[in-house]
């Protein structure tokens, strides 16, 4: 049943049969073709078409390699064993699979995620979980439940695109702190909050990706992690903790989690999306408890419980299945993947920079100066490789410069050559730049349209 | 008897997206007009597809590159297909805007003062001298668009000297020849040229005003971003020429079953010609079904019409 009936007389219909008579000069509306448009909240106002956005339309075409998406490899995943898992759980449990289930999310999975999240050295109880649908939901309750329209939050320098959408469309502001190859720089967020107090703004927390960050592909030192909470502790500032890729590391241990170190001052965000299969929608919030209420007040509002089907399917596989080993299978092919990406453009981008994941899905590079990722992108399409410009990961239209490039995809084989294609528009932009030297932004810039691919492209 | 119709919608152009939302659109009214439909990609399988379908009618709605600049059409005749839409030599001519303008401008039509500059003009002769004589001969405002493309990607109105080498670089990302053009002011029309069973119609103007003033690609695709008038709100006599002028343009160029000319009307209520479109937006904010409504018809019955004109030809 629809809860908005249209109304019978549209303000502004295009009135096809009477149109001929209608054309009294000057005076008259014309066709928005859209009668809500002044309906809007406020919020929708970077709800916009992007002509970066629509660009990335050829990225899923076969002949173009695209580095643009984030795509889990699922072709490496048991679908055998999977679809042994789902058979049994219809048949079995089905009146209890497809029902509507707790809010906070079923207590066996939460059980075993606090399992899960042991790997990080996190304690805690299955009470403190709350399961939502995918991480993504997460960072939306988290919003709905601290941001007030004008609030702060301060994030990375680049910072995970669909988090900022979260927090533009709670209105919230977003300041950036700046990072290097061991993150996030305590020191400079320490002057931040510092700024932003003095300024009599009002932050409601660091949202931060500590592991294998995307889009950056750095992960927090041990040494820092304390130093970060530290610094938040003496501005009364709540952390947020996107973890998704934590136990996707390419060499030694999963470091402990921020969590592990404070479990009043964190929410922690987990995840199987990166880990098993984002098709069923599964993460989670780790909350101190007065947080952890609300938020599952706020989930229930939202979608009165997550996937019962997703959740029981879940649990039956970490319960049967090797799941870590499968976990290391993924480990082992991504970092393979890197390794082709990180030899590709030390062959054939010598001219950029960029980072050295040890883990994850993302490289993170920077062009030469003068050269400009986001105007560079149609040439890209045109030479049939996509990527994601750097504007996308800010808020505040930095980032022409860089890129995010990714490996989780696409094979070996495609990457170095999607690579090689890069290289060469690099190429004809220099040769443009050579011509005409540094231009400067563009001049119009529409601020805060969303200029990210949407997660289904690879 | 109603036609079996392919349609084509998708393409590996920056209007990708564009041509998707296009076609989906077309196929949708096809069907309610009785007609049978698929909708095939332009790729590899295409032409397997073709040969085996032998489709009664092929309709392109593929924006941008092979789709507009006559290559595809190419194909087509070799296959011996129908088609909707211009034959390749006039596709060539009205995708290479240059071009289309010095054609139009010969039928009497008025055009805007306009230059092509490839990149290797400014290469050769430096980048500097090369913007200074430009922006000195067309004076400011002015436009820069890249010689080919649609849907507004790569173009400027470039108000000042100083923004003017990075307008001609946005429209190098699109195409080797950016064409810089003086700035008509007044009131911007697009006008929809169709051949209904079989009988030429210029559909009624339709205006644009885009909030800010450009109408860009977010200004085109985000419903409730532009304002339209349909009929546009000009004279009658005025109405008058730009219709003849629709016409004479869509005939000076060769065109064929539907098109889209956009003008802009000056001060003086001459209408001036910007650019032809072959292959022109179909989707939920574009142009041609305002038009489409603005003459009391229904999408359904027109584009019906315009594949039984294809199908008879």
């Amino acid at each position: 049943m629809s809860q908005h009936p249209p109304p019978s007389s549209p303000p502004d219909a295009p009135a096809a049969s009477a149109a001929a008579g209608a054309a009294a000069a000057g005076s008259r509306h014309g066709n928005r073709l859209d009668r809500w448009r002044d309906t809007y909240a406020a919020r929708t106002a970077s709800m916009t078409a992007s002509e970066i956005r629509a660009l990335f339309a050829v990225a899923n075409r076969p002949e173009v390699v695209s580095l643009a998406g984030g795509m889990p490899y699922l072709p490496a995943l048991p679908l055998d064993a999977i679809a042994g898992i789902a058979q049994r759980l219809v048949a079995e449990r089905g009146a209890v699979a497809l029902q509507y289930g707790s809010g906070q999310g079923e207590e066996v999975l939460r059980e075993q995620i606090v399992e899960v999240m042991r790997q990080q050295q996190i304690h805690a109880h299955p009470d403190d979980v709350v399961v939502t649908t995918g991480s993504q939901q997460a960072l939306d309750l988290v919003a709905r439940v601290f941001l007030d329209p004008g609030d702060v939050v301060v994030a990375e320098a680049p910072s995970y695109v669909g988090a900022l959408n979260v927090f533009r469309a709670y209105q919230a502001q977003i300041v950036h702190v700046p990072m290097d190859a061991d993150g996030l720089q305590p020191q400079a967020l320490d002057e931040t909050l510092t700024r932003l107090a003095a300024q009599g703004r009002r932050v409601k927390f660091l949202y931060t990706v500590p592991n294998h960050h995307n889009p950056a592909g750095v992960t927090l030192s041990l040494e820092r992690r304390p130093a970060v909470l530290d610094v938040c502790r003496r501005h009364g500032v709540l952390v947020l903790e996107d973890d998704p890729y934590a136990l996707l590391g390419f060499e030694g241990d999963p470091l402990p989690a921020l969590r592990s170190m404070d479990s009043e001052l964190v929410v922690h965000l987990g995840s199987f999306s990166k880990t098993f299969a984002p098709g069923f929608r599964v993460g989670w919030a780790v909350a101190p408890h007065a947080v952890r209420e609300k938020l599952v007040l706020a989930a229930e509002s939202a979608v009165l419980c997550p996937t019962s089907f997703g959740q029981f399917a879940i649990a039956e596989y970490l319960q049967t299945y090797d799941w870590l080993g499968q976990v290391k299978v993924f480990r082992e092919l991504y970092r393979e993947r890197r390794d082709a990406m990180l030899d590709a453009l030390a062959t054939h981008l010598p001219q950029a920079t960029w980072t050295h994941p040890d883990g994850g899905f993302y490289v993170w590079l920077t062009l030469p100066d003068g050269l400009d990722a986001k105007a560079m992108l149609p040439r890209a399409v045109t030479a049939r490789v996509a990527f994601v410009p750097g504007t996308a990961f800010y808020a505040d239209g930095s980032g022409r410069q860089s890129m995010r490039l990714s490996y989780c995809f696409p094979t070996a084989d495609r990457i170095r050559e999607g690579v090689r294609r890069l290289a060469g528009v690099v190429q004809d932009e220099l040769e443009v730049l050579e011509t005409f030297g540094s231009v400067g932004t563009p001049p119009h810039e529409r601020q805060g349209s969303v200029d990210s691919p949407g997660p289904e492209l690879a | 008897m109603n036609p079996r119709v392919t349609v084509l919608a998708g393409g590996l152009s920056h209007e990708r997206d564009v041509s998707l939302r296009s076609g989906r659109r077309v196929a949708e009214a096809l069907r309610a007009s009785g007609c049978e439909v698929t909708v095939l990609d332009a790729d590899a399988h295409l032409l397997p597809r073709l040969a085996e379908e032998r489709p009664d009618v092929v309709w392109p709605v593929l924006h941008g590159a092979i789709g507009e600049d006559g290559a595809l059409r190419d194909v087509l005749e070799l296959l011996e297909l129908r088609y909707v839409g211009s034959r390749p030599q006039s596709c060539r001519l009205a995708w290479d805007k240059p071009i289309a303008a010095s054609v139009v401008r010969a039928a009497g039509i008025a055009v805007p003062e306009h230059i092509a500059l490839p990149h290797a003009t400014f290469r050769d002769l430096g980048a500097q001298p090369v913007l200074a004589a430009a922006g000195a001969w067309a004076g400011f405002p002015l436009v820069v668009k890249p010689s080919r493309g649609g849907s507004a990607l790569g173009v400027a109105v470039v108000d000042g000297p100083g923004d003017l080498a990075r307008a001609v670089v946005d429209a190098f990302a699109y195409g080797d020849t950016a064409v810089v053009q003086q700035h008509v002011p007044g009131t911007e029309v697009a006008v929809s040229v169709v051949e209904v069973d079989g009988e030429l119609l210029v559909l009624p103007a339709v205006e644009i005003v885009a909030d800010g003033g450009s109408y860009d690609y977010t200004a085109r695709y985000t419903a409730g971003a532009t304002e339209f008038f349909a009929p546009a709100r000009l004279a009658d006599d005025v109405t008058d020429r730009l219709a003849k002028a629709a016409r004479g343009a869509h005939e000076a160029l060769g065109l064929r079953h539907v098109s889209r000319i956009d003008f802009i009307v000056d001060p003086d209520g001459t209408p001036v010609f910007l650019e032809a479109n072959a292959a022109p937006g179909m989707t939920e904010t574009s142009l041609l079904p305002q038009g489409v409504a603005a003459a009391g018809l229904e999408l359904d019955a027109v584009y019906r019409g315009i594949v039984q004109t294809a199908f008879t030809a």
